[in-house]
């Protein structure tokens, strides 16, 4: 593993009487993809909200390249370089899907209060924006609202915001979910083009998508970390096969 | 670049000539009064422009416009009472104080959400009226007459109707400009993905609050001014003018004419007030008449007025292209 440039200790949340995140330790290394799997209710949507900053930990350390960010907003650690996406569709939807793009570059285009010069015509927002969308294959679609895209352009314009941002990190938060065969097929190519640029921290629940992905790999259950390494060791892990595993397989073979 | 001639621009061009031309046709026609409700309408207007900015453009449901109008009134009724009667102080103050007004309450408010932030709009407007009935020194719940109106450099004069006519409405022209300068600002579209999408804004780095109380401040202070406008409008200046119902009629202008656009509000206002003074004149229950009127703006035409102007033009173009 590459130096580490996520890292979290101790992490712990609870909601009442149930323990979302359960002394959760784990690190990304710069580079890597790193997969988080686990049943529904594993906690892995919890954690993410917790790495973006939606949610305060109640225990528990997350650096990001070296520095602490536990207590950092939202709009900082995006600043810092760590962009999410989301697992359900949020999006702007009456807005163009540039509109869409173009504000996620403003976002690290230093402070929005520019009261007068017209930012549709903004070539310093609007170019990086194209750019992005055409990463992802959407830059046809530029000027339609967001609206009325179908579910799969939708995800893919999630990453194009995410992208824009010029970001150091992506948390990726099920970015095939509702995806047909072909989309989703579509976006592990994507992913695995974008693999090459950035650090990834991937949850997802297509087991054939994180095993053709993933660098390292980190199983939970019940908010707690039950295995982490290569995904070989994953798939002979014991303990792994017992608690998902078997559950999953059943799905994936189905 | 040229509006292109879709039937809606050219209703809003006919619209904006017609009040300007509007003191010329009042003249012809010996007719004071439509001078007067006009100044009214253009006031009025150019409050819901204001409002339209954060609710139209912002999301933000403020309940209590109003109280912009009547502390921007009240700057000028309690200057002129003091034998301040100088425009260049009674209206900076008048906006002063609005805009001070707004940022107290915006940052208080601005925390809530939907129904609350409704609520608290509300009840922070309703607290400033009842503060000032109760100042006896400046008439209380009696209100406030204003003996002079404001004084500017020589050949401008208030008190000529006509002159404060187009003072108004050349203010209203700069609001509607300032207000479609703003909306496809950076900040604008910073203002309008908080509307849509709040937690993605701050998701992908923006720090919304500051944008959104900006937004409120921005507004309340453009209300303040049509607020001393009113004022001297009206010669007098009462609680009234902050009273929650007149809170209401502002959101009825801007929902009525259309959030969607910097030019709604004013079609909103024209066609709430106009109506408003030709039902009454046919029976006094005409809110029987306005009241489902405005029920079938709200089911079928959301984007309001202008919204359905838009579609008109839009339906003409296929037509064309068919």
């Amino acid at each position: 593993m590459n130096a580490p440039l996520l890292k979290v200790e101790k992490l712990a949340k609870r909601f009442g009487g149930i323990v979302a995140t359960d002394d959760l330790s784990l690190e990304v290394g710069t580079g890597d993809l790193h997969a988080i799997i686990g049943p529904n209710g594993a906690g892995k949507t919890t954690l993410i909200a917790q790495l973006s900053g939606q949610l305060r930990p109640d225990t528990g350390h997350i650096r990001f390249d070296g520095r602490d960010i536990t207590a950092l907003p939202m709009y900082k650690r995006n600043r810092r370089g760590l962009a999410r996406s989301f697992q359900i569709t949020s999006l702007f939807l009456d807005l163009s899907v540039l509109d869409n793009v173009a504000l996620a570059v403003q976002a690290h285009a230093g402070h929005s209060f520019r009261f007068w010069g017209n930012a549709r015509r903004d070539a310093a927002l609007r170019e990086p924006a194209r750019a992005a969308l055409e990463q992802v294959g959407l830059i046809d679609r530029a000027d339609r609202p967001a609206a009325a895209l179908s579910h799969g352009e939708h995800r893919l314009l999630e990453l194009a915001m995410a992208l824009a941002g010029k970001p150091r990190m992506l948390l990726l938060d099920e970015p095939m979910a509702g995806l047909g065969p072909e989309e989703s097929s579509r976006m592990v190519d994507m992913l695995r083009a974008l693999k090459a640029k950035f650090t990834i921290l991937l949850v997802e629940h297509d087991m054939e998508a994180v095993f053709a992905l993933a660098d390292r790999i980190t199983v939970l259950v019940y908010g707690r970390v039950i295995a982490s390494g290569a995904p070989d060791d994953i798939r002979a892990n014991e303990q792994v096969r017992e608690a998902y595993l078997g559950d999953a397989e059943e799905g994936v073979v189905s | 670049m040229m509006p292109a001639l879709t039937v809606r621009n050219i209703v809003v061009a006919v619209l904006l000539v017609a009040l300007a031309l509007l003191p010329l046709y009042a003249q012809l026609a010996h007719d004071r009064f439509l001078l007067t409700l006009f100044t009214r309408i253009v006031i009025l207007a150019m409050a819901a422009v204001s409002l339209n900015l954060i609710l139209g453009f912002g999301g933000m449901m403020s309940f209590g416009h109003a109280a912009y109008l009547g502390i921007g009134g009240y700057a000028v009724g309690m200057l002129a009472h003091e034998h301040v009667y100088s425009g260049f102080v009674q209206w900076p103050v008048a906006l002063g104080a609005s805009a001070l007004f707004a940022l107290v309450i915006g940052a208080l408010s601005l925390r809530t959400r939907g129904v609350y932030f409704i609520m608290i709009t509300l009840a922070f407007a309703q607290m400033a009226y009842y503060v000032v009935s109760g100042i006896a020194r400046y008439g209380g719940d009696d209100g406030l007459t204003i003996y002079k109106r404001s004084q500017f450099v020589a050949p401008l004069d208030l008190s000529n109707k006509t002159q404060f006519y187009y003072v108004c409405l050349v203010l209203l022209f700069g609001a509607i400009y300032l207000v479609w300068r703003l909306i496809n600002s950076r900040f604008g579209l910073a203002l309008q993905g908080i509307r849509s999408n709040e937690l993605r804004m701050r998701a992908i780095g923006f720090p919304t609050y500051r944008y959104r109380l900006t937004a409120f401040v921005i507004a309340g202070t453009l209300c303040g001014l049509a607020g001393a406008l009113l004022a001297n409008h009206t010669d007098f200046v009462s609680p009234a003018m902050m009273y929650w119902t007149r809170s209401g009629d502002l959101i009825i202008m801007v929902v009525l004419g259309g959030m969607g656009s910097a030019i709604g509000p004013v079609i909103g206002a024209v066609a709430l007030l106009v109506l408003e003074e030709t039902l009454s004149g046919i029976t006094e229950y005409w809110q029987i008449i306005l009241g489902p009127l405005l029920l079938l703006v709200v089911l079928f035409a959301r984007g309001g007025i202008d919204g359905l102007l838009m579609k008109v033009g839009r339906r003409q173009d296929d037509e064309v292209r068919s």
